[in-house]
């Protein structure tokens, strides 16, 4: 039983159709990396299971909750994915544990002691609990990269979409993030993630998926992918690394 | 409400509204020529000018940009004779503008040049251009491109502002309305025609003011 | 004839003045609560709220403030209505006030950064949510500023009542002239009233503008 249904998915921008028929299922558990050249449309199709984009054509489900384009439907998916961006996207205006508090009263309706306590929990899961009352601004990169995810986590999500988490972030602090997504991945998370960072999709990931113009054009477990690519593109793209 | 909308008056006094058009359009035709070239200048005796002539200009804007433009008007027109200096009512009307715009582009242009990256000043030094040589060729037109809308839209502002020159009797567009009223006491509907043609006029003029830019400005890319 | 001392003068000036602030102050509240309203209707999800919002933005800009007071006064006529002066003025200056205060929040919400949508909707949040909680408590920190600065413009904009007959401090200027026949003295001085209550507004907008873009660089 799939957890994530990919059918048939189409999205254009105007005359430009970046995803082009996209069919994936994903087991719980599962981790999948994402990869491809930018332009491909990896992004697209991470932000279109979360209903940041609406869809032309096919369907999405996640755990039986379809996407459609209503505030209704789009909350219930939303409440069962996560999402973490490249951009970290912290609130600047509140504390890293109003930012990992506030969607759980908000939306959740979870009394503020609890969500304080969950707050607490899922910032120490991220090694952060000292920086409960600190801003964003006060934190380095990797860090509210970290916070982010404890933001996501706090809602207790069945998956989580991370779309080039590390992409933003200076080259030392990529191995704290690295780390965190790592341990979800052992605690049996499911993961979909666009990402530069091949040694990490082959050593954590069950899957991979390359794409290229809008087309899943590769998929297989990391090591038959890496070492024996099939098509010329993912051949020349995986050289180009 | 027993009103009845009359607009045959429209046919007998058009001259008069065709005559105060043309004579808010030479106002702020006037005004903003002479505004922005004066805004151009004392925009860079504040931003590069010499040390003494800073305090005199900043203290022009600032009385100017927190004063209202009808006191402005009130003062040229009705106060400055006492100090021997007698205006026409146009005369008056058309230095109230230039003084007017050329404060606010003033500040609007030394934000432009402001955000002038330094490297630019420091090319033009190094090729030897004195620093005004450089503000004329290298600074100002990008700088007055990258603020070109907002002085655009002051532009807009001080032309909707020129309504109240009726005031000193100048025969612009509001006057012909305030005629047109006292004669046929249909003031809703003198006023609602000539409130439509403002918003026409205001349509036009930002237009033709992004024309002027296009003109002014070839390259969009130019930062 | 009477002899008027500067002191004179003064003091009628700012009797007067104490208009020019109530109505200011009505002006900026009122337009302050219709400026809200025309904001929402300016970003909600309906094109044809946000395209009225934009018509009636569109016609307040774009014509002379004068035009809107002589309309409020004449126009409300029509009804049958014996409008006072205050009544037109309140009115047209708390509507031509709303389409500028609505169009300067507009670009206040639309400044904040579009990850901050994506990352509320991402986390389950509804756009009522989304507003409250994410991106107007960043909005108004960014539209202080700007609306302490245009609250400039609402005072110098009440000037322009005197010419439908409230008697304010422009108004008041106009009848000592024609009293003392020093338009000179009395021009001036009014014009340093006006100042006195504009610049400190103004220089505070700066100041609070400056604050703001260097927490920003700090970020």
């Amino acid at each position: 039983m799939s957890l994530i249904e990919i059918t048939e998915v189409r999205k254009s921008y105007g005359e430009n159709e970046v995803l082009k028929g996209i069919d994936l299922d994903v087991a719980p558990g599962e981790v999948i990396a994402i990869i491809g050249k930018s332009g491909s449309g990896k992004s697209t199709l991470l932000r279109c299971i979360n209903g940041l984009e609406t869809i032309n054509k096919g369907s999405i489900s996640v755990a039986g909750a379809q996407l459609l384009d209503d505030e209704v439907h789009l909350k219930a998916l939303r409440l069962k994915v996560g999402m973490i961006f490249q951009q970290f996207n912290l609130f600047p205006h509140l504390t890293v544990g109003g930012n990992v508090m506030l969607s759980q009263m908000v939306v959740k309706k979870t009394p503020k002691p609890e969500a304080e306590t969950i707050a607490r929990k899922m910032l120490e899961r991220v090694g952060l609990a000292h920086k409960f009352d600190a801003y964003p601004d006060e934190l380095s990169g990797g860090q509210q990269q970290r916070v982010a995810i404890a933001r996501a986590l706090a809602m207790q999500p069945i998956a989580l979409l991370c779309d080039e988490i590390t992409s933003a972030l200076d080259p030392e602090l990529v191995a704290e993030v690295l780390a965190v997504v790592r341990e979800l991945a052992a605690e049996g998370m499911t993961l979909l993630m666009v990402t530069h960072e091949m040694k990490f999709a082959r050593d954590v990931c069950s899957r991979v998926v390359f794409m290229h113009q809008g087309r899943v054009h590769e998929v297989g477990p990391p090591e038959e992918v890496f070492a024996r690519p099939q098509t010329p593109e993912l051949k020349q793209f995986l050289g180009l690394h | 409400m027993n009103y009845q909308f009359e607009f045959g008056w429209l046919l007998e006094y058009y001259p008069q509204i065709v005559k105060g058009i043309g004579i808010t359009v030479q106002l702020i035709a006037v005004g903003a020529v002479a505004g922005i070239s004066l805004g151009i200048c004392c925009a860079w005796a504040r931003a590069l000018g010499p040390a003494w002539l800073k305090p005199v200009v900043a203290a022009y804007v600032e009385l100017i940009r927190n004063t209202p433009f009808l006191i402005q008007l009130f003062f040229i027109f009705f106060g400055l004779p006492s100090l021997g200096l007698q205006l026409s009512e146009l005369q008056a009307a058309n230095i109230a503008m230039i003084v007017n715009l050329g404060a606010y582009s003033c500040e609007i242009i030394r934000a432009g040049i402001q955000a002038t990256p330094r490297g630019q000043f420091e090319a033009g030094a190094s090729l030897a251009m004195t620093r005004f040589e450089t503000f004329r060729h290298v600074v100002l037109v990008p700088s007055l491109q990258r603020i070109w809308p907002a002085l655009s839209s002051q532009v807009v502002i001080v032309m909707l502002g020129s309504a109240v020159v009726s005031q000193i009797a100048a025969e612009d567009l509001t006057f012909a309305a305030n005629f047109i009223q006292s004669r046929t006491f249909r003031a809703f509907e003198a006023y609602i025609v000539s409130t439509i043609i403002y918003l026409v006029l205001a349509i036009l003029l930002r237009q033709a003011l992004a024309i002027v830019g296009g003109f002014i400005f070839p390259r969009r890319t130019a930062r | 004839m009477i002899e008027f001392t500067i002191w004179d003068i003064l003091r009628n000036l700012l009797l007067a003045t104490r208009w020019t602030i109530v109505l200011s102050f009505v002006s900026f509240l009122g337009g302050g609560i219709v400026g809200l309203g025309l904001l929402f209707l300016r970003i909600s999800k309906r094109k044809s709220l946000r395209s009225l919002a934009r018509y009636y933005i569109e016609l307040f800009q774009g014509t002379p403030l004068l035009m809107q007071l002589f309309i409020a006064f004449f126009g409300l006529g029509l009804f049958g209505v014996d409008v006072p002066a205050w009544l037109a003025a309140g009115l047209a200056l708390i509507l031509w006030t709303a389409a500028f205060l609505g169009e300067i929040w507009r670009g206040c919400v639309e400044a904040v950064a579009k990850g901050q949508w994506e990352a509320s909707a991402s986390l389950g949040m509804g756009w009522l949510q989304q507003m409250r909680y994410v991106i107007l408590p960043q909005a108004m920190k960014v539209a202080v500023p700007p609306t302490v600065g245009f609250s400039v413009q609402v005072i110098k904009g009440t000037a322009l009542t005197s010419i439908i007959g409230f008697v304010e401090l422009s108004k008041a200027g106009t009848v000592v002239t024609n009293a003392t026949f020093q338009p000179f003295t009395v021009y001036g001085l009014v014009a340093l009233i006006y100042f006195a209550l504009c610049w400190p507004l103004s220089k505070s907008s700066q100041i609070l503008e400056r604050k703001l873009n260097v927490a920003h660089r700090n970020h």
